[in-house]
């Protein structure tokens, strides 16, 4: 078990790479209740055609299938592992996202126990047609739910506009047609092919002695038996660099109007120190370009076009990549085309300076700080970071190291009309 | 064990909450203003903190106030209303950097004080009224705040439960005041407004973290000093109740159905069966082992959500579930069933167990955040009690089935409502 200390953060991660493959990682928090614990798979929504296991040709599976895998992975022959885990006082729960399927729990006491139920009920599935059918009734309420979500459908509007054919566009919960197709021999072939220990990450993180957790698992883990896996083949279609659609628009029942923009990102092939470097700066960029101490807030906000829900993101994974900006607006067009016009102002002169990146920079420092507070951050981030070969706690040495320079080198070059897409809700016509 | 430590100094106008731990990289400020919710001031009150929140006398705009957030290393800094019982409360939270986790060694949490300070009794006025461009700004963003719950159709139908099962009750009035009521608010009397609430209020202070307490005490006291006062109690609840269960349902052009239907608990916080109402709606409703998970969703396969939660201060409880349109025979059908069961004890020593298990876990989560602590630690400000956490979990774990039995007596089901689509029955 190796020990990495972060000194100026005050703490200590342990870790080991298990002889299965499995990357296990420990971060002690004294003064807390809670642990929390994460086992996550890095395979996503957007892991739609690859090679199973065991066999030579693509397959592309139904849309949706990695989030009904997680959903069927906590029913058993013996019931539902969410009994169990309360019986136990923990509190479980699963995610999927484009790129990963996480599974956690939560849990004050009990905490040996509720470790070896979350490992166990990941490692050993159980898919029955009958479950099966039983799930699609749940999920297709999950999915009518998201139907009616003005901001949901608004943010997969953009992404759809944004890209062309990579299976980013696809909703992760996927359609209740497409769910329909979901047999359990395809989510046998899905598990097999992506829950093997080596494409997976456990993160504990609590008041925990490390030293005999580590044991735990890997005791857990020996009586298990993983032959050696080959390497996941996935395959993805060429994507062009622009955007697909310029422009949306979704009539719903809402009162007041939504507006994001969208900026498809650049060099989606990076991993490791440059994908930090580069989503750092370009988190930086918006923050000096659109936070609540810019001048464009300002002025967004005393001209009416945005209230308190406007807001940005930059998201980039292997693969595909994208900012977004906006928020509920009175006047959907203005606001879009104001947008377009800042960002088009950065890119062709620069207009930051030395002051202003450092505040930037504290503020993210500082918000680095309030983020490890939290120990759910901690383990879903790291965990994301560890997957594209990088490390969370490098977030604030890379920081520091950013210059004005980084910034505008940026700016000039991600920001272009060719990969601006707009999408917007409007109130449905009576 | 203690499981908070809380040491509470009465200051002028106000409390003092400290809670000294290591266990954070930051300090948490938290200012708490409560006052009876009343149809008269709840819009002026929804609005006034949002006004605070964009300037102040010196720094005159939000850019410059905003500026000066960022260069504390990033200190947030936000303000938020909710209602808690028959009281409406303005929050206002700092949180801000330890500098012993930064390179930079310039001690933050007196700055953070003085930005509080300066929030709260240093507003950006011109004469005898806040700064009208700001009062008209934030006008125009409260209307649509306010606007925007019709937008959200789970939010939607959880406000127009409580008002048509509160109807005329002050509990009725929505957190963000009432639509109709902001025009006729100015700069003046929104000032007045805010002398009035500083002068009336009853006001807490919670500071959470690697603290000193002498240190606090003494930032405290100089930079935050108010007029004593004695905080305003409310009489006995209003309830306007109809014998029979009311059923509303409402059209609108939506693809999934929302089902939820209010109770009285007739129980509230600090009352002897409060404990046992709390293990009843774990077992109900509150946890996905709970019996509406369990049968509205696992076994009927229904729903995505089904889930009951407590209002421990107005006496409520509140199910909820996203269902088919043609579903809401069946579904209103197994929700009753199951308050039945709880009401003939019909629920195992296992469910019984397990529930207080998992609040027991829930709540010693919910305090590793400093929010969820001062929430926690706030419910004895709004009930005039003084329960403490480990006291609390001790009478959680106390409770039998009889008592569990004799609450679900207790719960009377008040109103269903039902957002449908336009095609119901289709």
């Amino acid at each position: 078990m190796e020990k990495i200390s972060f000194d100026q953060l005050q703490e200590e991660l342990f870790h080991e790479k298990l002889s299965n493959g499995l990357n296990v990682y420990i971060l002690p928090k004294k003064g807390f209740n809670k642990t929390f614990a994460t086992f996550t798979t890095k395979y996503g929504s957007v892991d739609n055609t690859f090679v199973p296991l065991g066999k030579n040709e693509y397959v592309k599976v139904p849309d949706g299938i990695a989030h009904f895998l997680e959903h069927k992975l906590f029913e058993k022959e013996d019931g539902d592992v969410f009994q169990q885990f309360s019986r136990q006082g923990a509190s479980a729960n699963a995610f999927t996202s484009f790129t990963r399927t996480a599974y956690l729990f939560s849990s004050t006491s009990d905490v040996e126990k509720n470790l070896e139920t979350l490992i166990d009920f990941v490692q050993e599935p159980y898919f029955s047609e009958k479950t099966v059918e039983k799930e699609k009734g749940i999920i297709g309420q999950e999915i009518t739910m998201y139907d009616d979500n003005a901001d949901w459908r608004l943010y997969f509007g953009l992404i759809q506009n944004l890209y062309q054919n990579h299976p980013v566009k696809i909703d992760i919960a996927g359609t209740i047609e497409s769910i329909s197709h979901i047999t359990k021999d395809w989510l046998y072939e899905c598990y097999n092919t992506f829950y093997h220990p080596s494409n997976m990450l456990l993160f504990i993180v609590g008041p925990v002695d490390p030293e005999s957790f580590m044991n735990q698992v890997k005791e857990n883990q020996a009586k298990k038996d993983y032959k050696d896996m080959p390497e996941i083949k996935r395959k993805f279609e060429t994507e062009p660099a622009q955007a697909a659609e310029m422009k949306q628009v979704l009539e719903m029942n809402v009162q007041t109007s939504k507006c994001l923009l969208g900026i498809k990102a650049l060099h989606v092939d990076q991993t490791g120190d440059e994908l930090l470097k580069n989503e750092l700066t370009m988190n930086i960029l918006l923050d000096l370009l659109f936070g609540k101490s810019s001048e464009n807030y300002n002025q967004l906000y005393n001209e009416g076009l945005i209230d308190e829900t406007f807001s940005f993101d930059y998201t980039q994974e292997q693969g595909f990549g994208f900012a977004m900006i906006g928020g509920d607006t009175g006047e959907p067009d203005k606001l879009a085309e104001t947008l377009a016009g800042m960002l088009l102002k950065a890119k062709s002169k620069a207009i930051f300076n030395e002051e202003q990146l450092e505040r930037a920079k504290r503020k993210k420092i500082g918000g680095f700080l309030r983020a490890v507070n939290s120990p759910e951050y901690i383990a879903n981030q790291f965990t994301r970071y560890a997957f594209n070969d990088m490390n969370l706690f490098d977030v604030v040495p890379t920081l520091e190291k950013i210059t004005l320079n980084d910034v505008q080198s940026l700016a000039s070059e991600v920001i272009s009309e060719e990969r601006f897409s707009v999408c917007q809700v409007i109130p449905k016509k009576k | 064990m203690a499981t908070v430590t809380e040491k509470i100094t009465p200051l002028k106008g106000y409390n003092l909450h400290i809670i000294p731990t290591e266990k954070y990289k930051t300090n948490t400020l938290i200012w708490k203003m409560k006052a009876p919710l009343t149809k008269q001031d709840v819009t002026k009150r929804a609005l006034l903190p949002q006004v605070l929140q964009s300037s102040s006398a010196k720094y005159p705009t939000t850019t410059a106030l905003r500026s000066y957030l960022d260069e504390l290393y990033g200190a947030t800094f936000f303000v938020d209303l909710s209602k808690k019982g028959e009281y409406h409360i303005m929050s206002f939270s700092i949180e801000i950097a330890n500098e012993k986790f930064l390179s930079d060694p310039s001690p933050l949490l007196k700055k953070g004080f003085e930005l509080l300070a300066e929030i709260l009794t240093n507003p950006n006025i011109k004469g005898n009224a806040f700064d009208q461009d700001t009062v008209g700004k934030e006008k125009r963003t409260q209307k649509q705040r306010i606007q925007s719950v019709f937008d959200d159709k789970m939010r939607y139908s959880n406000v127009r439960l409580i008002q048509e099962m509160c109807n005329g009750e002050p509990y009725a009035l929505e957190v963000n005041g009432d639509s109709a009521e902001v025009e006729a608010i100015t700069a003046e009397n929104l000032y007045e407004y805010y002398k009035s609430a500083f002068l009336n209020d009853e006001m807490d202070l919670f500071i959470i973290g690697d603290v000193n307490e002498e240190e606090v005490k003494s930032y405290a006291s100089e930079l935050l000093h108010f007029e004593d006062r004695k905080s305003k109690k409310l009489g006995a609840q209003e309830i306007n109740r109809a014998n029979d269960v009311k059923e509303i349902k409402e059209e609108q052009d939506v693809k999934q159905g929302k089902l939820n239907i209010g109770y009285r608990t007739n129980i509230v916080y600090g009352d002897p069966d409060y404990f046992a109402l709390q293990v009843f709606n774990g077992i109900f409703g509150g946890f996905s082992h709970s019996k509406l998970f369990i049968n509205v969703r696992e076994k009927a396969s229904l729903a995505y959500y089904a889930a009951s939660r407590l209002e421990s201060h107005k006496g409520l409880m509140m199910v909820m579930s996203g269902i088919d349109l043609k579903n809401y025979d069946q579904a209103v059908g197994i929700i009753h069933e199951q308050l039945e069961a709880m009401k003939n004890g019909d629920f195992t020593d296992q469910e019984l167990e397990q529930t207080k298990a998992v609040i027991q876990n829930q709540i010693l989560e919910t305090i590793d955040t400093s929010r969820g602590l001062t929430e926690i630690l706030y419910h004895n400000v709004v009930a005039a009690t003084n329960i403490n956490l480990d006291t609390w979990l001790e009478e959680m774990q106390k409770v039998t089935k009889e008592e569990i039995v004799e609450v679900a007596k207790k719960i009377q089901m008040d109103t269903i409502y039902f957002l449908t689509g336009t095609e119901a029955g289709k």
